[in-house]
């Protein structure tokens, strides 16, 4: 059951990605998109981290691909063909990257085939929220800081970058 | 296998019966603002339908069910069909972790179910607030999809509304979390049992009432209402994301409308006045011995506070006049940010010098 689950997710995710890049109408990429958001989601939930999806779905269904077809739509692109004509560059990026990753993926099978992390997430029913405050406040702390920190120097950043319109005679 | 099924058919039965529940509120409600608008401007409201009126909401539906449904030229037809039902299942899917009454389980063919609440899952007001964001896809598309500029004004309102303000209702309710240490919406009603004094706007280490302000003020403004209701401004934008829509797809989007304000109302009534708990100890049929049937009591005291808040709606719906657009943003970013802010900080203080001094 576990498998087939999985199956499906994996499979429209790799799908919707794969039609993010491909569909011509901006639009249907960022719905795409969200139905990948989706997908990853239930994959969190099948592994028994629902907050996590929850939080997926909100910071990234809810409000940065909100912001994106926010753009998307101010912009009004139509039919952009400008993004569709880059398969030179494209093969040549990806090609290496493909055969990088199925040596890597023999190898690893050679290596080892994997332990199976058993659910210990959580341990109490429940416990899956706690669980990742406390880590996230314990084992990766600095981590968790040194990201926020970036999130913030991204913030003012980006405040300071559209701010400097406002001043009347801006430089177009 | 058996098993599986019955508790499959008892969770259908359950879902049919809250969405049931809702479309009948929902269709109560659109009498109801109307008739309560009617009254605050000192007029009747709807009389001709029904005795005093009260069949209009059935002679509405009548219409809009046969309303010709017009797909205008040069919209994206697939965008424009799926926008309503993008709306509208959001706002009904959020039902399922309400608490409507007291926690109990009784037994249906052996197999235990909780009777007023459909999912009791862990992270049931992180769920609300993830199926009310999608909820916006429904607008942005619809204004988008339409090929109209007033449509797409409104829809591109709309987002920017919704990001911001859905930021204040999820910071807002932080402060109730830290004090009861859970996500799900049936654990965080019972924390507040017994009294009023025990609900969340007024219990002891830290008074959520900044919290519960900014929780009402940016919930008008999520479900699109006046004074916030920018996205369908009549005056500037003819109606807004729905300029477009007639018949069913209409009758969509005012469903979805009227579904999120009893959502949001529910959630208000149980994260901060203590969902389905009297505003006394117990219950009063408790203490008349009849203890089975205590239930209805808590039931009736949640949906008296649901519609004391949807009362709310349409009360500043006859008050107040809309805001201007940069207002909006301002108040959302500069005023209710803050004090959300503010009321996390210092909840989080009060609670830990609390448990430290037990």
């Amino acid at each position: 059951m576990a498998q087939l689950f999985f199956g499906y997710f994996a499979g429209v995710i790799a799908l919707t990605a794969v039609l993010v890049v491909a569909l011509k109408n901006p639009i249907y990429s960022a719905l795409s998109l969200l139905v990948m958001f989706f997908h990853v989601a239930g994959l969190y939930v099948t592994l028994h981290a629902e907050f996590l999806a929850a939080v997926q779905i909100i910071v990234y269904a809810g409000a940065i691909l909100v912001l994106y077809l926010f753009v998307v739509m101010l912009l009004n692109v139509k039919r952009d063909d400008r993004y569709h004509g880059q398969w030179r560059i494209a093969g040549f990026v990806c090609i290496p990257l493909l055969l990088e990753f199925m040596i890597l993926l023999a190898g690893g099978i050679a290596a080892s085939p994997g332990p199976v992390p058993a659910e210990s997430t959580g341990g109490v029913t429940g416990g899956n929220t706690l669980a990742i405050g406390e880590t996230l406040f314990s084992t990766y702390l600095f981590p968790f800081e040194v990201a926020s920190l970036i999130l913030l120097v991204a913030m003012i950043g980006a405040i300071i970058l559209a701010k400097r319109d406002v001043g009347g005679d801006a430089p177009q | 296998m058996t098993e599986l099924g019955l508790r499959l058919a008892v969770s259908l039965a359950q879902i049919a019966a809250v969405m049931g529940i809702v479309m009948l509120t929902v269709l109560f409600l659109t009498l109801a603002e109307r008739k309560v608008l009617g009254w605050m401007q000192d007029r009747m409201g709807p009389m001709e339908v029904g005795p005093y009126g009260i069949l209009q909401p059935i002679a509405d539906a009548i219409k809009l069910f046969f309303k010709e449904d017009i797909i205008p030229a040069g919209a994206n037809k697939f965008l424009f069909s799926m926008a309503p039902i993008l709306a509208l299942v959001p706002a009904l899917i959020g039902f399922a972790v309400i608490p409507f009454g007291p926690d109990q389980t009784i037994k249906v063919f052996g197999i235990s179910v909780k009777p007023f609440v459909i999912s009791d899952i862990n992270i049931g007001i992180l769920y609300i607030l993830a199926f009310t964001s999608i909820g916006a896809y429904g607008i942005i598309l619809g204004g988008w999809a339409s090929n109209s500029k007033y449509s797409l004004l409104g829809g591109l309102r709309s987002a920017a509304q919704i990001i911001s303000y859905e930021l204040n209702v999820g910071l807002a309710i932080v402060g109730v979390l830290i004090m009861a240490g859970s996500l799900s919406l049936v654990k965080i009603t019972e924390a507040q049992a017994g009294g009023f004094w025990h609900w969340y706007v007024f219990a002891f280490p830290a008074p959520q009432i900044f919290a519960f302000v900014v929780f009402v003020i940016s919930s008008v403004a999520e479900t699109n209402r006046v004074p916030f209701d920018l996205p369908e401004a009549e005056s500037e934008l003819v109606a807004g994301f729905f300029t477009e829509y007639s018949g069913m797809r209409f009758a969509f989007f005012f469903l979805a409308e009227y579904a999120n304000m009893v959502l949001v109302s529910c959630v208000a009534a149980a994260m901060f006045l203590g969902g389905w708990n009297a505003p006394y100890p117990g219950t009063i049929l408790g203490l008349l011995g009849l203890e089975s049937f205590a239930w209805a009591e808590g039931v009736a005291w949640f949906t008296v506070k649901v519609y004391g808040f949807l009362f709310l709606f349409f009360w500043l719906r006859a008050t107040l006049p809309r805001l201007r657009y940069d207002q909006l943003m301002k108040f959302g970013w500069k005023v209710m940010l803050p004090i959300a802010l503010g009321n996390i900080v210092v909840t989080a203080l009060a609670v830990f010098i609390y448990q430290q001094m037990k």
